[in-house]
């Protein structure tokens, strides 16, 4: 049997030949595709369920977000405490010498105390001498005089209550903390905010980092994204909104964030859920290449000849009758 | 005008060995077949040119959504229309190259010469899932919005995210509708002349074996 480098010619010689209209198998296809993707689309339209904006989530949940913001005065959040890319208060994920979170540095610098309380507020100061007082005085103020009092408000918010949609917490010392955060929740309430962590000193922005980052650090976005499955923990990143099939191609990716050693604090061989991500891209891309080079492993390149489903895609020529009339 | 011709076709002519390579290689009847061995009648087959076809309806409603307009397909039942027709032909276009994959698996594709093609189409896969995911972080509905925030751990973890912020919507929006489906398309064309140009597989032998 002639193989590599041989011509068509060579390789079907003695191979009968049959008609075959290329063409029309691809506009035939094209036609059917094209059909039932209408139909599909009519019936069942696609999903649209409309993102959660900053206001909607300070209107619903006012206690929530004044926690978050409080937290990144404290540095105490998940984007506070990340690491790169957005700033160095942690190592990041490593496996052994293995740590590209710290390689590339901090290339989208977030400062959360300045980029989602500080600045919008400044920005927002103008007739509110509550204000500007308040502000004036937290920056006065060293790192000790503020950790007491975002720990002292912190705690008070376990407690706070909500009217009107005003956040009220038990009688303390907090500094300016209340005027600050009311100040916030008010302009967050009505939509400002949303605008406010989109500015960039230019006209147009198509960049949500700051926004998503502040709104990932509270509970209330991932609150939605739990009622529609969408958690890590829910095989998340292959859901979709609704009864819609969301990323199921990423299946076997999902499949690992829900089992160990990704899903286990001690881990094996230095893979745990602390590095998980770092652990599973490694993996993933370690597969895809090994299912690129399937033709060169043995065992894997066997299979499909151990497995007699190649008998039932050729059927007319393993048949007795169709080898006689080959020969 | 003949000497004209005689001289520009000269061996020595660069244009002239890669016409005559492209003639070698991928002659019109090979591109463009009228015969087909009698062995190649299973749906199996189909799946290849279905997902072509998928990909073909993919890259129309994308373009159609391109010019209208991030907004177009929120605000007009005609555009949540097209955006629909986008998800489904995606959806349909990944059900087709996944049952492709899995038959050339079994029929063991790659066999006399055809690694490359094998490796090309999962290079093909790869990058589609990476073109479709942009694709989910640009919808502008809150699916998109939380896959971007749950998505940023893995690329950050990876280092990936230094250069590709999932955050970031004009850049995921970018490249969805221009760097990534040019380079799919692009794949796919090279797949497809490699699959014309070697033809289709034999049958595996009984007898023999399923190497490269």
């Amino acid at each position: 049997m002639k193989a590599m480098g041989a011509t068509q010619e060579e390789y079907y010689r003695g191979v009968r030949m049959v008609p075959y209209d290329l063409i029309k198998e691809l506009v035939l296809a094209l036609a059917g595709v094209g059909i039932l993707a209408v139909a599909v689309s009519a019936i069942l339209s696609s999903p649209d369920v409309a993102p959660v904006t900053i206001a909607a989530w300070a209107q619903a949940d006012p206690v929530d977000f004044v926690t978050t913001a409080t937290g990144e005065l404290a540095g105490s959040t998940t984007t506070a405490g990340y690491g790169n890319p957005y700033n160095t208060n942690s190592s990041g994920q490593a496996w052994g010498p293995i740590a590209p979170q710290q390689w590339f540095g901090t290339r989208i610098p977030i400062d959360t105390a300045n980029t989602f309380v500080i600045e919008p507020l400044q920005r927002a100061v103008t007739g509110s001498p509550d204000l500007g007082t308040g502000l004036d005085a937290w920056q006065k103020a060293n790192s000790d005089q503020r950790g007491k009092w975002t720990d002292a408000y912190t705690g008070a918010l376990a407690n706070a209550t909500v009217k009107d949609g005003k956040v009220t917490v038990p009688d303390g010392d907090y500094g300016p903390l209340p005027v600050m955060m009311s100040n916030l929740l008010g302009i967050a309430q009505t939509g400002g905010l949303d605008g406010l962590l989109m500015v960039n000193g230019r006209f147009y922005q198509t960049d949500y980092t700051p926004a998503l980052l502040f709104m990932g650090d509270g509970s209330y976005l991932s609150g939605q994204a739990e009622q529609w499955n969408l958690l890590g923990d829910q095989w998340g990143m292959m859901n979709e909104t609704g009864r819609y099939p969301g990323q199921t191609w990423l299946w076997l990716y999902t499949m690992w964030y829900q089992v160990p050693p990704f899903t286990s604090d001690t881990g094996f061989f230095g893979l745990n859920s602390s590095n998980a991500d770092l652990g599973i891209i490694i993996l993933m891309t370690l597969l895809t290449v090994a299912l690129a080079l399937v033709p060169l492993i043995p065992i894997l390149r066997d299979i499909p000849r151990w497995v007699p489903i190649h008998r039932l895609i050729w059927r007319r020529y393993y048949s007795p009758h169709a080898r006689r009339t080959a020969g | 005008m003949d000497a004209a011709r005689k001289i520009s076709e000269q061996p020595a002519s660069w244009t002239f060995r890669a016409r005559q390579a492209i003639d070698r290689q991928l002659p019109m009847d090979h591109l463009l077949p009228t015969r087909q061995p009698y062995y190649v009648g299973s749906w199996v087959y189909v799946f290849g040119v279905v997902t072509i076809a998928a990909l073909v309806w993919v890259v129309v409603s994308g373009v159609v959504l391109t010019f209208m307009g991030p907004q177009w397909w929120h605000d007009s039942s005609v555009g949540r229309f097209l955006n629909s027709l986008h998800f489904w032909s995606v959806q349909l276009f990944f059900i087709f190259m996944v049952l492709h994959l899995w038959g050339q698996y079994f029929m063991a594709g790659w066999r006399h010469g055809r690694a490359a093609t094998w490796a090309i189409g999962v290079v093909i896969f790869g990058v589609s899932i990476l073109t479709a995911f942009t694709g989910y972080l640009s919808q502008q509905n809150f699916d998109s919005q939380f896959i971007a925030v749950n998505a940023k751990d893995a690329m950050n973890g990876a280092g990936i995210g230094a250069f590709f912020n999932v955050l970031n919507f004009g850049q995921m929006y970018g490249l969805h509708i221009m760097l990534l489906p040019i380079g799919v398309t692009f794949l796919v064309v090279l797949h497809i002349v490699m699959v014309r140009a070697r033809g289709v597989v034999k049958p595996i032998d009984p007898e023999g074996v399923v190497q490269p």
